[in-house]
């Protein structure tokens, strides 16, 4: 177990190394003058753009350049962006709190949704409970998250404020530590925007695997056992049933992680998908690259925890 | 009493291309500290017959009458058969790699029985689990109760399927064909750990097998089944040496040494009846070399047969017509001699 979690920390660096090359590779190689130029401003002569090459750094070699920026990561800086010369830190500092507030709320809305309907369709396959949660399942998977946000913004922002009740804002956000009940309100729409098209997803992803877990020959051997229902659906079932579900969750949490685009993008939460896209509109390159490594980074960490917590789920893999 | 008494068993399924009769009228019965053998080939209804008693086959309708003590288990509720598995009747099953819980530990899941059924706690469950792990022959018991299921080997694991299923010392024990996953040695160390642990407890079998070997080393009485049917009913010896039925005679020709030192394989020819309609006939009429005009109208009953008493034969043929020697069918002469070698 412990050689496990060691090798897996190991590929973890690696990985993390690799991606953070490529990135430097793909953001900050090129002509000196033209990268200073982008980022000395539109109205440069070539004498600023030569002062500014040289306060980047980039008259100095490749590995060099990339050897510092590796060091400025490694001590958490992503370095100053080029709009508004403000430490890149600081803006995901701001950012990450939206992101992960919305994100670990969806989760728990979307388990709390996706868990029992998917285990009530298997125990009752292809009967009306089946079939209602097969029904809910499709329509929100078919329904894209900016759809589905917009409804919602419509349904209970636009008609309940013209009725007189404004319970919910249209958009932006409060931070938990300044108001929790408006931090609550103003997350309650992205919440359910972004868990009821996952809550689809693992309502499937549920009935498939318990059902294959019980058509297994050791939920025969537990119920031979005389054990009640319950304890062998839940105990013998689920139990088993929830790998497959714990690696997809891993891979989604990592990547909303990253920024959830369209669900900040609709309720105009100030998060890292925000952050990416105003980036990107700017050209501002050092924040686009810092979001891809931020990016890159949680899918990986949350790659290398999915490993270790299927490694504690199933002793099988502790082996390897 | 009889132990379990099995009378007109008839179990079906429905699916999606039709019914599936897979039991069309079993009886048997299995007396107390006896084991019962049930032969049959493949999709022959002996796993579908007993595990639908013990309300293992979701889905199935079922019909019929298993008395357990005088008790009908068919007409439980899921409720009452469930005190009655796993505490007076346990199972075992074909594949012990695939019949335990890949994620629990050996002792949990032998313990898990006890604490559903008896009021135990949790520490003196532990500890009759790595008795039992003793008494099945598993080395270093208090060791190995701590580990998974995939850290022992094919027959390791049906010894502690094994000790799982004695956990309560039922009255009757199921074993499904428990040593056709195996290794032929380690099968004959199972069969002999059974029968130990069957004296030891005082517990009847029904040991379900298409092996004729394995049901001449360790049964009583031999149940032989085709098609969803009983077709012939012996104690063992009685079933070997005078075999009645041309099925039971056809199946103990295809063993391989009883054909002679000719090397040739004596298979019965045709196949069996599909089991997708009810069969109103000799099921095996249609295969077999003696088939007369009055097996085709309905299946026969079961009747005396031979010299021994409780000898049953569901076959038309004269009742002292038993042997080996007697199966040669007058001009289809092609393993006749080969049967009195």
């Amino acid at each position: 177990m412990i050689r496990l979690v060691a090798r897996r920390l190991v590929y973890l660096v690696l990985v993390l190394i690799v991606i953070t090359f490529l990135t430097y590779v793909v953001f900050f190689v090129g002509n000196p003058n033209d990268l200073a130029a982008r980022f000395a401003g539109r109205d440069a002569g070539p004498a600023q753009i030569r002062d500014a090459a040289v306060r980047l750094g980039l008259n100095h070699g490749f590995w060099y350049q990339y050897w510092h920026y590796l060091v400025g990561l490694l001590h958490g800086s992503f370095g100053l962006d080029f709009q508004n010369q403000v430490p890149i830190n600081s803006e995901i500092a701001r950012a990450f709190p939206v992101t992960a507030s919305l994100v670990v709320g969806s989760v728990v809305i979307w388990l709390l949704i996706g868990i029992p309907i998917g285990i009530m369709s298997a125990t009752h396959p292809r009967t009306l409970r089946d079939r209602a949660g097969t029904t809910f399942a499709l329509t929100f998977l078919s329904m894209p998250t900016f759809v589905l946000g917009v409804l919602f913004l419509l349904v209970f922002y636009y008609y309940l404020t013209r009725a007189g009740l404004s319970w919910f804002p249209a958009a932006g956000y409060v931070g938990i530590t300044t108001s929790p009940g408006q931090w609550f309100l103003h997350l309650i729409l992205p919440w359910l925007t972004l868990a009821l098209v996952q809550a689809a997803i693992y309502t499937r992803l549920i009935r498939g695997s318990l059902l294959d877990v019980l058509g297994e020959d050791y939920i025969r051997t537990a119920r031979a056992k005389g054990l009640s229902r319950r304890t062998v659906i839940y105990k013998h079932g689920v139990r088993a049933a929830l790998t497959p579900v714990v690696t997809q969750l891993g891979i989604d949490v990592g990547t909303l992680l990253a920024g959830a685009f369209v669900t900040e993008r609709v309720f105009g939460l100030p998060g890292l998908g925000q952050l990416a896209l105003n980036a990107i509109g700017a050209a501002d390159l050092p924040v686009v690259a810092a979001v891809v490594v931020l990016a890159a980074s949680f899918i990986v960490i949350m790659n290398t925890i999915v490993d270790i917590v299927y490694a504690l789920l199933d002793p099988r893999v502790r082996l390897a | 009493m009889s132990l379990l008494e099995v009378r007109d068993l008839r179990v079906s399924f429905d699916t999606d291309d039709g019914t599936v009769y897979a039991v069309q009228g079993m009886s048997f019965s299995v007396e107390p500290g006896q084991t019962l053998g049930i032969v049959g080939e493949s999709g022959s209804g002996k796993s579908v017959a007993t595990q639908a008693i013990m309300g293992l086959t979701p889905g199935a309708t079922i019909t019929g009458e298993a008395k357990l003590e005088g008790v009908d288990l068919l007409a439980m509720s899921e409720r009452e058969l469930e005190a009655i598995r796993g505490s007076q009747v346990s199972l075992i099953f074909q594949d012990p790699l695939t019949s335990l819980h890949p994620l629990y530990r050996v002792g949990h899941q032998i313990a898990e029985a006890m604490r559903v059924h008896s009021q135990v706690t949790k520490a003196q469950a532990e500890d009759r689990a790595i008795d039992l792990l003793g008494q099945v022959g598993i080395p270093e018991p208090a060791r190995r109760v701590r580990d998974y299921p995939h850290q022992f080997s094919g027959g390791m694991r049906q010894r502690v399927m094994i000790a799982m299923a004695l956990a309560l010392e039922p009255k009757l024990i199921i074993a499904d064909e428990p040593t056709t996953a195996l290794d032929v040695t380690v099968q004959a160390q199972i069969l002999e750990l059974l029968a130990r642990m069957q004296r030891d407890y005082q517990t009847a079998v029904i040991l379900i097998t298409h092996d004729l070997g394995v049901v001449a080393d360790v049964a009583d009485e031999v149940v032989i089944m085709y098609a969803g049917r009983p077709m012939e009913r012996a104690g063992v010896e009685a079933a070997f040496v005078e075999p009645h039925h041309p099925y039971t005679q056809g199946l103990l020709q295809s063993i391989p040494s009883y054909s002679g030192r000719t090397g040739k394989l004596r298979p019965i020819k045709g196949y069996p009846p599909s089991l997708m309609r009810q069969i109103n006939e000799c099921p095996f009429a249609s295969r077999c070399p003696y088939v007369h005009d009055e097996c085709r109208v309905a299946p026969p009953p079961l009747k005396p047969v031979g010299t021994k008493p409780g000898h049953l034969s569901a076959c038309v043929l004269p009742a002292d017509r038993v042997g080996l020697s007697a199966a040669a069918p007058e001009g289809a002469a092609a393993g006749a001699g080969a049967a009195e070698q």
